[in-house]
């Protein structure tokens, strides 16, 4: 699903983000992503779904190559992913059911197979009776499911989020997570980087550590990874 | 309606004061391109036709044999650059006299008018250098008294037209830098302001053309309106001006639907220059 090989980032400023970074997260597994400010969480995600590029090592994604893949495939690449941020990232003069519409629009998909994905994927997230508020009338947890929505509504086989309940106060966190391991519960791969020390560790699930742009600790490391298999042993 | 076309026309909606501000500065500019099309088009037209009245008249001695001026005649014929030439007899002077300047008709006594050999050049022929070696070549009959052409008046109006060709072309290229400039502008503030929008686009998976497209159609109709609006004022101004001069012409439908692509592919042009530059630069 998704492989670094000693991967490292310099960025324009020169001073390395990430470096000789390792690991595989293989279909349907839930990881964390945690470590202290700075040290290279967003940068390992901006990575996985190419807005940025390795200065070296490789990025497998989806049997695509870091090395071989043409700005013209990042689109395709794209849209197999759902990708959710800490502050949602909603278009604040649309509605939760149009937000979530935009990202089908853009991918040249026709009006009439629009509309029941919307319904199916608001329906998922709990949140068809607010199809029409606008995000500013929205409390910041249900933002964050019109944003997973967004996400979910092309069918994506990895799911990344980063610092996704980061805006969040403790029940909306819950939930967020919640949802999230559901959609995992469906096959759906999900890597998520948080802060959230408290939630990693009552989770029990598969967690990569960073420090200083380094992977210090990954608890699933060499294991097939299931994440039933995760689970039992960690927790 | 096609999404692209619905998104680049709703920024006239979104951002009314922007657009209104594009489609003034591209009209203003297409504007003085216009009038000064306009003006090389009816300095175009005063040439050609003076062009066609160039000729040259060589007056012919009195008492000249009628035999040694048929004989120049033919001769004349010959000369390549010449198109035409014709004797006027000092009959036919008076005649002519008479019927331009009728008023006067009791001034003209009959011997008083010469008799004059007309020389019409051919197309091409009628540059100052030309006429003015035809005239030469005219003196050098010994029965020709005089010469006559217009060698300052059309010496100048070539001029001016070479003129008018240099600095048509250098403000054109000016105006049209211009306004691309200014469109490039209010469709990169456009382009700012949507930013957002664009990255999120950009996430859930949008191809590059995709989010051009409604930028390229905004900058395109922009561009359209604003030739139309530049059209009209073009228009307007003729009329005022057209009660002065006489015989001013207008641009044909060709060169008005020519000015509205022009418009269009300004706007076109500037737009994919902007957009193209956020795409790179936030990659
Ligand atoms: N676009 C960029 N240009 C230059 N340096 C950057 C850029 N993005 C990140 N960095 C630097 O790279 C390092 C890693 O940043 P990154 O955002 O990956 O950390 P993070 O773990 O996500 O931190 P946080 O928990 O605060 O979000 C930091 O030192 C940061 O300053
Ligand atoms: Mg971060």
């Amino acid at each position: 699903m998704i492989r670094f090989t000693r991967v490292a980032k310099t960025y324009a400023s020169g001073v390395p983000a990430i470096e000789d970074v390792t690991f595989h997260l293989t279909r349907g597994e839930f990881a964390f992503l945690t470590g202290p400010s700075g040290a290279g969480k967003s940068t390992v995600l901006k990575l996985s779904y190419v807005e940025e590029r390795p200065s070296s090592g490789e990025v497998r994604l989806l049997g695509q190559s870091s090395v071989l893949l043409t700005p013209r495939k990042v689109p395709t690449l794209r849209r197999r992913l759902g990708i959710v941020f800490q502050d949602f990232r909603l278009l604040p003069d649309r509605t939760a059911a149009e937000n979530v519409a935009f990202a089908l629009e853009v991918t040249g998909a026709s009006a009439a197979t629009i509309a029941p994905k919307v319904l199916r994927v608001l329906d998922k997230v709990g949140l068809q009776a607010k199809a029409d508020a606008r995000p500013h009338e929205l409390s910041g947890g249900e933002q964050q499911r019109v944003a997973i929505a967004r996400a979910l509504v092309n069918d994506p086989l990895l799911i990344l989020a980063d610092e996704p309940t980061g805006n969040l106060d403790e029940r909306s966190t819950r939930g967020v997570f919640e949802l999230l391991q559901q959609i995992n519960a469906g096959g759906t791969t999900v890597l998520m980087a948080t802060h959230d020390m408290q939630l990693v560790r009552s989770s029990g699930l598969r967690t990569l550590e960073m420090q200083r742009g380094r992977l210090v600790f990954d608890s699933g490391a060499g294991r097939a990874g299931t994440p039933a298999a995760v689970t039992e042993d960690v927790g | 309606m096609n999404l692209a076309v619905r998104e680049g026309l709703l920024s006239f909606r979104r951002a009314p004061t922007l657009s209104a501000l594009s489609v003034t500065t591209i009209a203003f500019s297409l504007f003085a391109f216009g009038l000064f099309g306009l003006v090389a088009l009816n300095l175009r037209q005063a040439l050609d036709q003076v062009g066609d009245r160039v000729e040259i008249r060589g007056f012919i001695a009195e008492g000249t044999a009628p035999e040694a001026t048929s004989v120049a005649l033919e001769d004349i014929q010959q000369f390549p650059e010449v198109a035409g030439v014709t004797l006027v007899t000092q009959a036919q002077a008076l005649e002519r006299a008479r019927r331009e300047l009728g008023e006067f008709e009791d001034v003209f006594e009959p011997g008083l008018l010469p008799a004059s050999i007309e020389v019409r050049l051919r197309e091409g022929a009628r540059s100052p250098e030309a006429v003015k070696a035809v005239a030469t070549r005219l003196a050098a009959y010994d029965f020709i008294d005089d010469i006559r052409y217009g060698e300052e008046w059309v010496a100048k109006l070539y001029r001016l037209r070479t003129i008018a060709t240099a600095v048509g072309l250098a403000l054109g290229l000016t105006f049209a830098l211009v306004s691309m400039i200014i469109i490039g502008s209010t469709i990169r503030m456009a382009v700012l302001a949507r930013a957002k929008e664009i990255q999120i686009m950009r996430l859930v998976g949008a191809t590059d053309g995709f989010i051009r497209a409604p930028f390229l159609i905004e900058g395109f109709v922009k561009g359209v309106l604003g030739g139309l609006v530049a059209l009209a004022l073009t228009g307007a101004t003729f009329l005022a001006i057209g009660r002065f001069v006489i015989q001013a012409s207008f641009f044909g439908p060709l060169l008005a639907l020519t000015g509205l692509a022009a418009g269009g592919a300004l706007g076109v042009l500037a737009s994919a220059v902007a957009v193209g530059r956020h795409l790179r630069e936030v990659r």
